[in-house]
């Protein structure tokens, strides 16, 4: 069962807490969009083996929506960041960086 | 035969005596005896029969790992079957009996799959019963569902309690052995937070038993002496009797109390989450594979060793020791030194031991150096061992009589724990086991090691290395310093011999007899079978033969079966593998599972501020949620129909009054909030006017129908949305992803006031004059219109008053404060009495919509339903350039004109149309099926037309109007249904809006 921190309100929150929202920095297709990119916002997904780029809500804490950068193979957390950018910040990328070389 | 001994035992208490029954009969022990060793002491040694041949069953072990000793423990509802024996403590008054026989244990039917066993092979199952097809149900099944299964279920509801207890640590030892005792006490010694756990209700482990020698001193001294300075340590919790099941991310234990004192929870769930773990385990010792093994009496060396020592019972009066390791020659020096016979040590090894070999011979014990068991022969009971040579091919070269057979094949470390979540194995092929791989480990949240292995569970077999080993993993485990780790004298040891079956070159005859699965009947000849037949992964061999998938989870099993699978593929045993170690590591009860949620406590229960009330008249309550709904009211000898066409005639010609306190209610507010009603709705939000009510559809982003509801605009930044029931959390949640991930720079804020307001409805033609007599407010159709609202006073209460409608009728939804519900509630009954107000249900409510044609969410919606086919196509905005849900609506499949549309459905008979019948169509599908064109999603007798109506999805349906369609009935048969407009009451609107 996983522990991430709610970069929001500080808590290590136990998986229990929380409501997975799948990967993160996605970025939606409105009216006129084409029909692939369309499919590919609604239904097409990384699924790396290594570092995933994940949204999760604190849904049982303070409600708040974040995002994490986990290795789906080794469960390792390597940072949870705001949700509200569009790309994992410079200090998730030199910690990925810094542990994965 | 197998006895108490008059002296020994050191964890009974000879003063205590306590009797049960096994099978009817009662039987004395000891307290401080397991079932087990009160069984033995008793000389029961048959206790069960296995499961496929129904061969007579004795212990093998003195642990966990036993797989034979299961019995049905209690009576009644409380009784519990498959328990082991070994693991469970004698408690006066304990009745146990055996399993899977019949008609008793000395004399079982079964037994004749055990004559015919060459019939039933590896595989026997997936080769028989495959033709023909249709005995598998008829025949095959419930012949094999009768004879299969080992104990027997209570069928009473358990009158126990359960529950769970949350733990945190910095380190988790688990293990109670010299190990994780030494461990606790080193990492205790740093400050950290430590909790210690053992399974069994002593400390110490094997040590004591062993007679090793710690620091100069017995290890029972040593082990007291650890045990009272952590129980001094501030930091150090210890707790026996407490199993860990299993490891999960990032430090999270799963473990089971079982032995709790009466009066409290019968068994305790621990969910510990744990900085680091360390695991000292500890080894479990293999049986050898030769002919007989499995006949009772033949078991463990080290269980032999553990009931002399703990319990002081002799497994038997002439035991003969067999053995590929000098770790046994400990049970044959113990044996001796009780006064018990041991008739020769029976080593497979050319060389023999090293130091305790020595001890042996001069204890004047006989030594078979390079021999091997042909077979060992006896009726439900050891009678003889016959010996041959280990490297030839089973020529009988000596017999001696004995009564019992300790064997030992070595030791296997318990790696469960370290493997549960991803730690890696090794081969070690000097000990001749598979250990943990330390540059392998399961990681934590900060990907570094989150297990460590300490003492024999890391495969370090002699005390002098536990220690050292178990010093260095408490200190890593709590970051200090290890100090110096206590000293001990191990006698030097030969080494182990990879034997895997005795002798070695044995015939079929003497394999095909040679148990490696005693629980589930697997021999040596079905895994050679598995191979030959082409099931070369580890894996595929465990299921196809089921070794290893017994109650014991192949504790004793898997090593000597991958070893028997390595020799038939010619192929080393690190290449061959392992089977995937899951949890729990022993079965732990449903009962802790559940814990405290079952009953009441199964689930938080929500109540309206009117609950009180709805209980005292008699509701017949609905689930809906975690809310309890009434259904309807009805009177002393009144039928649940009949009380639903009551409550609906009474509000259509008089005044009804609806608990809708359960609808959500959202408030979003911000001066973005337009914007984002725009987003949120199918419809234009933005453009109502404060004091405005609007009925609104909401979609997912895949363009499916979510929600609907009426909003309300208080003001020009504040909107209040009210939702379906079920939806209020779901549709918060739905609006904070939005605002949170997606248009976070949107100034709005949403807030979930479901619980702040009662809300009550006031139904009916009469409606208004019930208002009119609470009094405070103008509530005239001039002030008050239809799809408004207003905020007053009604009899004193302040109140917001709504003119909507989900009846058809003048309908006015008054919201008030929470805590003036039930005034509120009280004052309208009162008020409307001279007019017959009459409270009603949920399925009142679900008929009056379904007369007047609106859809409900969940009967019309099923996550695939767009509003356009519901004819909802006038609340869809043409203005707005997007709202979540647009782009997905005009994708090819959602507007093809072949998606089943809403419709009214009619039967020709005035009959009721079954939920979810289906509208037949010609033809056959490829599936052989018939072809459908529709279903129904909502059907209800309406009291008001007295007829059957439903609502349904059908093929063009809007185009068809008139036309008959037959529908399907559970019976088989069909019924005939006209296609006719949803709108069944007043299609005007007239009574609404007056």
């Amino acid at each position: 069962m996983l522990l991430l921190r709610c970069p929001n309100c500080g808590i290590e929150a136990e998986e229990t807490e929380l409501t997975p929202g799948g990967e993160a920095h996605l970025k939606r297709e409105g009216p006129g969009s084409d029909e692939v990119s369309f499919e590919s916002y609604l239904f097409t997904r990384q699924n790396p083996r290594g570092v995933h780029f994940e949204r999760w809500r604190h849904a049982q804490g303070c409600g708040k929506w974040f995002h994490a950068a986990r290795d789906t193979v080794t469960m390792e957390v390597l940072g949870t960041y705001s949700a509200q950018v569009t790309e994992p910040p410079a200090e998730i990328r030199a910690e990925i960086e810094r542990r994965r070389g | 035969m197998s006895r108490r001994l008059p002296r020994g035992g050191r964890l009974i208490d000879r003063d205590t005596p306590v009797t049960f029954t096994f099978n009817g009969r009662e039987l004395g022990g000891h307290a401080g005896d397991t079932l087990a060793s009160a069984l033995l002491a008793a000389d029961q040694v048959l206790l069960g029969r296995s499961f496929k041949y129904h061969r007579p069953r004795g212990l093998v072990a003195s642990g966990s790992e036993e797989p034979n000793a299961l019995l049905g423990i209690g009576q009644g509802a409380a009784s519990e079957p498959n328990q082991r024996a070994t693991t469970t403590p004698l408690q006066p008054g304990m009745t146990a009996v055996s399993q899977n026989h019949w008609p008793s244990l000395e004399w079982d039917v079964g037994r004749v799959n055990d004559a015919a066993r060459h019939f039933f092979p590896a595989g026997f199952y997936y080769k028989t019963f495959i033709h023909p097809r249709p005995f598998w149900k008829h025949v095959f099944e419930p012949v094999i569902r009768r004879a299969a299964g080992l104990g027997t279920a209570p069928t009473g509801p358990d009158p126990d309690s359960y529950e769970h207890f949350h733990a945190f640590c910095d380190v988790l030892v688990v293990g109670g052995g010299v190990a994780g005792l030494q461990a606790a006490l080193t990492a205790g010694r740093t400050g950290s937070r430590v909790l210690l756990i053992e399974q069994r209700g002593h400390w110490g482990g094997r040590a004591p038993v062993d007679g090793v020698n710690i620091d100069g001193a017995d290890a029972a001294d040593w082990v007291n002496a650890t045990v009272q300075a952590l129980e001094g340590m501030e930091n150090v919790t210890i707790r026996t009797g407490v199993m860990a099941a299993g490891v999960y991310d990032h430090g999270y234990v799963i473990a089971s109390e079982e032995s709790l004192p009466e009066g409290g929870p019968r068994h305790r769930l621990w969910k510990i989450r744990a900085g680091h773990i360390v695991t000292a385990t500890g080894a479990i010792e293999r049986p050898l594979a030769f002919a007989g093994n499995d006949i009772p009496g033949v078991m463990l060396a080290s269980a032999a060793r553990d009931y002399l020592a703990d319990y002081g019972v002799a497994v038997g009066d002439r035991v003969v020791v067999v053995t590929n390791n000098d770790d046994a020659y400990r049970t044959a020096l113990a044996l001796t030194e009780a006064g018990i016979e041991v008739p020769a040590i029976v080593d497979l090894r050319e060389s023999g031991a090293g130091a305790l070999g020595e001890a042996a011979r001069a204890a004047g014990l006989t030594i078979f150096q390079g021999t091997g068991v042909h077979a060992v022969k006896g009726n439900a009971r050891v009678a003889k061992i016959q010996l041959c040579r280990q490297d030839g091919d089973g020529a009988v070269t000596a017999e001696l009589p004995c009564d019992a057979v300790a064997m030992s094949g070595g030791w296997s470390p318990v790696v469960h724990l370290w493997s549960h979540c991803g730690g890696k194995l090794t081969w070690d092929d000097a000990q001749a086991m598979f250990r943990p791989d330390a540059g392998r480990p399961p990681l934590g949240a900060d990907g570094r090691a989150m297990v460590t292995v300490a003492g024999a569970a890391n495969g370090e077999l002699s005390t002098a290395a536990v220690l050292a080993d178990a010093t260095r993993a408490g200190a890593g485990a709590a970051g200090g310093e290890p100090g110096t780790a206590p000293g001990a004298d191990d006698p030097a040891e030969a080494p182990i011999a990879p034997v895997w079956l005795s002798p070695a070159n044995a015939p079929y005859a003497l394999r095909s007899k040679a148990w490696l699965d005693y629980q589930n009947d697997v021999k040596v000849t079905d895994v050679e079978l598995a191979a030959r037949e082409g099931y070369e992964s580890v894996e595929h061999t465990k299921r196809y033969t089921t070794l290893g998938m017994a109650t014991d989870q192949g504790k004793l099993s898997n090593i000597n079966g991958l070893a028997t699978l390595s020799r038939a593929l010619e192929k080393p045993i690190p290449e061959v593998g392992t089977t995937t170690f899951r949890p729990p590591y022993t079965p732990i009860s449903f009962g802790a599972i559940a814990g405290e949620a079952r009953g009441e406590t199964f689930q938080p229960l929500r109540r309206t501020p009117i609950h009180g009330w709805h209980e005292a008249n008699g509701a017949d309550w609905e689930p809906v949620g975690h809310w309890r709904r009434p259904y309807c009211f009805p009177k002393a000898g009144e039928s649940k129909h009949d009380a639903v066409a009551r409550e609906i005639n009474a509000t259509r010609n008089g005044v009804g009054l609806l608990d809708a306190s359960t609808l959500g209610k959202i408030l979003v507010k911000g001066p973005d909030a337009g914007r984002f009603m725009d987003m949120l709705y199918t419809n234009l939000m933005s453009s109502l006017k404060p004091g405005k009510c609007r009925y609104g559809l909401m979609c997912s982003e895949n363009g499916f129908l979510i929600d609907d509801g009426v909003v309300a605009r208080l003001d020009d930044d504040t909107f209040l949305v009210h939702t379906t029931t079920g939806g209020a959390d779901r549709i918060h949640a739905h609006m904070e992803e939005w605002l949170q991930t997606e248009w976070w720079d949107w100034q709005v804020y949403t807030v979930n006031i479901t619980e702040a307001f009662a809300q009550v409805a006031v139904v009916g033609p009469k409606a208004r004059a019930v208002l009119e007599t609470l009094g405070g407010m103008d509530v005239s159709a001039d002030t008050l219109p239809f799809m408004t609202f207003a905020d007053g006073e009604l009899a004193g209460i302040p109140a917001r008053v709504f003119r909507i409608s989900f009846s058809g009728e003048l309908s006015y939804e008054v919201a008030v404060p929470a805590s003036r519900g039930r005034e509120f509630w009280d004052a309208a009954l009162a008020a409307g009495a001279a007019h017959g107000i009459t409270p009603y249900g949920t399925e009142a409510l679900h008929v009056m919509r379904a007369e007047k044609g609106f859809i409900m969410i969940g009967d019309e919606t099923d996550g695939t339903v767009i509003p356009q086919d519901l004819g909802l196509d006038w609340a869809i905005s043409k203005k707005k350039d997007d709202y979540i849900g647009k782009r997905a609506q005009a994708r090819s499949h959602m507007t093809d004109p072949t998606r089943w549309k809403l419709v009214g459905l009619e039967t020709l008979d005035g009959s009721v149309l079954e939920d979810g019948a289906l509208a037949v169509a010609d033809g056959r599908n490829a599936n052989g099926q018939g072809n459908t064109q529709g279903r129904v999603t909502s059907t209800y007798r309406s009291p008001t037309l007295g007829r059957g109506i439903a609502m349904g999805l059908v093929l063009n349906g809007p185009d068809r109007m008139g036309e008959v369609l037959d529908f399907t009935t559970l019976a088989g048969g069909t019924v005939k249904a006209k296609i006719v407009s949803p709108v069944f009451y007043d299609p005007e609107g007239e009574k609404q809006n007056v």
